[in-house]
């Protein structure tokens, strides 16, 4: 019987070992799991290496993960965002790693990882130093540079909706890297808002295939990064 | 004394020069104000990197929802036939070559076409590149809107960029707060001079020569 379903987050991230790289969904606030994340500061799981668009805000969810000291790498586009201090500090105290990636770099990096490619040919940063050091090929005239797939032990990600067998649909650009994420780690864990029953989903709306998930867990009323921040909040 | 167009007015300008049917990126700042100055008879269709085709205008306060962000990760609205989509499938649209213009800030540009908008490349300073170099590389038109000097009045138009580029020889038009210049391949070319502006104001506050208007 196919049983992903879990009663709380604690036990659902309770296996993440030290020194595991972890995906993490979102973009911004919008799409990030916090409760997941939370968790894994309740767990303590330490030198983590860590898969974000960003480096979290304020005091809570990615930032407070980061401030607990459990991340000593972070792979991402945008590092610093208007709300970001906790990272920044580190990174100039040289506490903490940077893999600085382009965007679509880093959508596609893990894209690759989920179908099974080892690595692809891009136009994005041709020309740059973040070009630095890696294999330049011509295609056609035109030069592009060869980046790796990104891989992950496991994956913490937001949706709307998950039945049991892990099928899910997100809310508007709460989306972002989610879906991808699901498929590029080893175990992807999913917080949904609302867990229906098989059947309840429409086949055809279904945006992540229940293949790629392995642990869902009800959040059924989820907070919001902004409004942790606009009330001052910090975790734990 | 007249010093030239206003941010609103620059946008403005810029929205001119998208064909109608467009679709759309637009950077953070100055380039968000395009949105504001469709011209009639246009229609745009708006990208973010973010995830959507479709963005709308920001909501009122009470009215924002908080899964509905723009890639400057500021709450917007959605129009009627927008279309929501992962990170792959936006860059995609990006790198693909399927977004049409893309009108940018930047730090500098340069007589080449090279710009520079992500680092100062300085000891200590945290880089943050975000999608900008996708956008360069990828999408069919890369204009910028910018104030043609610093605020320090070094110009930002120069012979070659001092500062990390984001991509080389990609910017075909720049619009600043003196003047709309053309990259072609002879260099800086005047298109147009804003209202009381001459063109020897123009190339005086410019690091590279520029060619008058035909």
């Amino acid at each position: 019987m196919i049983k992903k379903k879990y009663t709380s987050v604690s036990s659902a991230v309770a296996d993440i070992p030290d020194g595991a790289t972890v995906m993490i969904g979102g973009f911004g606030a919008s799409g990030s799991p916090i409760e997941l994340i939370h968790a894994l500061i309740d767990q303590g799981a330490k030198n983590l290496t860590v898969i974000n668009n960003n480096t979290g805000n304020g005091e809570v969810g990615l930032a407070a993960l980061i401030g607990n000291g459990q991340v000593k790498k972070m792979i991402c586009s945008f590092p610093k965002s208007s709300q970001s201090r906790v990272f920044p500090k580190l990174y100039q105290d040289g506490l903490i790693e940077l893999e600085l990636v382009p965007q679509g770099t880093l959508a596609e990096r893990i894209r690759a990882a989920g179908a099974g490619i080892p690595a692809f040919y891009t136009p994005t940063t041709v020309g740059t130093v973040l070009a630095e050091g890696k294999e330049i090929r011509k295609f056609d005239g035109r030069e592009y540079v060869m980046e790796p797939w990104l891989q992950a032990d496991f994956a913490l990600v937001k949706c709307e909706v998950s039945d049991p067998f892990g099928n899910l649909t997100y809310n508007k650009t709460a989306r972002n890297f989610n879906p991808l994420m699901c498929t590029a780690a080893t175990t992807t864990i999913v917080q949904t808002r609302k867990l229906v029953a098989a059947g309840d989903i429409d086949p055809e709306t279904v945006i992540t295939p229940g293949i790629f998930v392995d642990r869902i867990v009800e959040v059924p009323e989820p907070v919001h990064e902004d409004i942790l921040i606009a009330a001052g909040r910090s975790y734990p | 004394m007249n010093t030239g167009w206003t941010r609103d007015q620059m946008a403005a300008r810029a929205a001119q020069d998208i064909p109608d049917g467009s679709y759309v990126n637009l950077g953070i700042g100055i380039p968000e104000l395009v949105a504001r100055f469709v011209p009639e008879g246009r229609e745009f269709i708006y990208h973010t990197e973010n995830g959507m085709l479709g963005m709308g205008p920001p909501p009122a306060e009470e009215e924002r929802d908080l899964d509905l962000m723009n890639a400057g990760k500021k709450y917007v609205t959605a129009v009627p036939g927008a279309a929501y989509f992962h990170h792959a499938d936006s860059f995609c649209m990006i790198r693909g070559g399927h977004i049409d213009v893309c009108v940018l800030g930047t730090m500098q540009v340069a007589a080449n076409g090279d710009i520079a908008n992500w680092s100062t490349g300085a000891p200590g300073a945290i880089p943050a590149v975000g999608g900008a170099m996708d956008l360069v590389q990828g999408v069919k038109h890369i204009y910028v809107i910018t104030q043609h000097t610093t605020r320090h009045g070094d110009p930002k138009l120069v012979d070659r960029c001092s500062y990390p580029l984001t991509g080389p020889g990609v910017v075909s038009r720049i619009f600043t707060d003196l003047a709309v210049v053309d990259v072609t391949p002879d260099g800086f070319q005047l298109i147009e001079l804003a209202p009381g502006i001459s063109f020897e104001e123009v190339q005086a506050r410019t690091g590279a020569p520029i060619l008058p208007m035909a």
